[in-house]
């Protein structure tokens, strides 16, 4: 089967998958009654048709091809961090270490995906933005809890730029007998990652008792994450036919995929409520912002971008 | 109104500019939407955030001594957003400062006004000048808005030339009400207050 024939028996399961969906939330919603029940359904019907328009703008961009799915996701990376910046509270001092990350650090680290300049683009953020961010924001001599602002820059750039912009570098990567089908790794990686958040979301929703952390993340249950996790692991090993790994190589993957993501949202939902926030935004319908569905992808392409590197390219 | 998708469309990918109708409703009737001011982009967020068919009929006021100097600018407040200008220094004692705005006002558009005068460095906004008063009295029937304007003051502050791109709300808030004899001091006070309030 060749990458495009791959791609379109993707997207018909894909679409499957939702039209089942919308089928349920709107038989959920005509016969759901009370007042928390009815919320619950109706922001249910609220995430899949989100999901709907997320999926045709990833396909659409996928179809234009690589410039076109760099582009949205430095996009994606300027809405992440728009979001992460606005609940951070900064200081004036800061407003030009801010503009760099935005309007040089972005573009820039995007480009050398598309340059295919590997070692500029793992360095760039961690060395260089970790070095220069702050001397920018030294030069107006503010110190006031100057380390807490470094830090927290910091932190909004490697999150929201460095470890997002690990998706389209897959990209990148020279594996043997994959060449032109990279893409479709990009996606499997996106397929796992929410489907383990759709997945724990569910078996949480009905089995789900036992809280695992339920200071950081009150939804998150054992229940939950056990069912997710080995569902999304089985769902990800079936789909090995996409990727250039084998059914055992594609489960220990997606086991690792979605075990970083899941201690992304967590890490992150700690990080939205230590600067006193519930959801990063309002951007998507139903599930928040950005953030709220980048949050598990963050940490799980640098950890599935390097285990690939590691293992399968020479 | 090629010009204008694209003010707006940069507006949106910069600050978001998201209306929050808090104390009224978007409605045809004429307004005088005023906020407070802490930076360039001020305008055009709460402009982006009117519904189309408002925007139209919308004016915001810009200083003459700012928007009208170069070829640029005057594109973007006249052909942009349709701009009325303000001479913020007087240059004849006798010439009624406030004439382009009443002339707007007669044609039966709206305006949006920030009546600190100048960008003010914190979030809440400072003393309010007179011209809000003068065409109050002038315009009894015209309702007074109020907008509060949150995080722009962080987007782009007095003295620097390059926005952060933050999410910024633009909050409207119920019209003032009217009060018989109010003087002056006392209405300005109460314009300011009722900004404050959203905040």
């Amino acid at each position: 089967m060749s990458a495009q024939d791959k791609f379109y028996w993707l997207m018909g399961g894909i679409g499957a998958v939702l039209l089942l969906s919308s089928l349920i939330g709107w038989v959920l919603s005509r016969r759901v009654s009370g007042e928390s029940g009815r919320a619950v359904v109706d922001n249910l019907n609220a995430r899949i048709k989100a999901w709907w328009i997320m999926v045709a703008v990833f396909a659409v961009a996928f179809m234009l091809g690589r410039m076109a799915t760099i582009v949205m996701f430095a996009l994606i990376s300027w809405f992440a961090l728009r979001e992460f910046m606005t609940l951070t509270p900064t200081r004036p001092g800061d407003h030009r270490a801010l503009s760099v990350s935005f309007f040089i650090a972005i573009p820039l680290q995007y480009a050398l995906i598309a340059d295919q300049w590997y070692a500029l683009f793992s360095i760039l953020i961690p060395v260089y933005g970790f070095l220069l961010l702050p001397s920018l924001s030294v030069l107006a001599q503010d110190v006031e809890h100057f380390l807490e602002r470094a830090a927290k820059i910091q932190w909004g750039v490697m999150l929201t730029i460095y470890c997002i912009s690990h998706v389209p570098a897959l990209l990148l990567l020279d594996i043997p007998d994959y060449a032109g089908q990279n893409a479709l790794l990009l996606f499997y990686l996106l397929l796992v990652v929410q489907l383990s958040d759709v997945l724990q979301y569910v078996f949480g929703k009905l089995f789900g008792r036992t809280k695992i952390a339920p200071v950081v993340s009150p939804s998150k249950t054992v229940e939950g994450f056990v069912g997710g996790a080995l569902s999304a692991t089985a769902v990800g090993a079936a789909m090995w036919w996409i990727t250039p790994f084998t059914p055992l190589q594609a489960a220990g993957m997606s086991a690792a995929i979605v075990v970083m993501g899941f201690l992304g949202g967590l890490v992150l939902s700690a990080v939205k409520r230590s600067l006193g926030a519930k959801d990063w935004g309002s951007m998507i319908q139903g599930h928040g912002g950005m953030m709220d569905r980048m949050d598990s992808v963050s940490f799980a392409a640098p950890v599935f971008f390097h285990l690939t590197r590691y293992f399968f390219t020479p | 109104m090629l010009i204008s998708a694209l003010l707006i469309g940069i507006t949106r990918a910069l600050v978001g500019a998201a209306p929050r109708w808090q104390g009224s409703a978007p409605s045809p009737a004429q307004r005088i939407y005023f906020a407070n001011h802490s930076s360039h982009i001020d305008t055009l967020a709460l402009w982006s955030a009117l519904p189309r068919a408002l925007r139209r009929r919308t004016r915001p006021v810009a200083a003459a001594d700012y928007w009208n100097t170069d070829a640029v600018r005057r594109c973007i407040a006249v052909r942009g957003l349709n701009a009325v200008f303000i001479e913020r220094q007087r240059s004849e004692a006798t010439k009624d400062p406030l004439a382009p705005l009443t002339e707007a006002l007669a044609a039966g558009d709206s305006l949006i006004i920030f009546p600190e005068g100048t960008r003010n460095l914190q979030p809440l906004p400072g003393p309010f000048k007179a011209g809000l008063f003068h065409l109050a009295e002038r315009f009894p029937e015209v309702e007074l808005v109020p907008v509060y304007l949150e995080n722009l003051h962080r987007c782009m502050p007095k003295g620097t030339f390059f926005p952060v791109p933050l999410i910024c709300t633009v909050r409207f808030g119920a019209p003032l009400a009217r009060i018989e004899g109010e003087d002056k001091t006392a209405f300005l006070e109460r314009a300011r207050r009722a900004v404050i309030d959203l905040a």
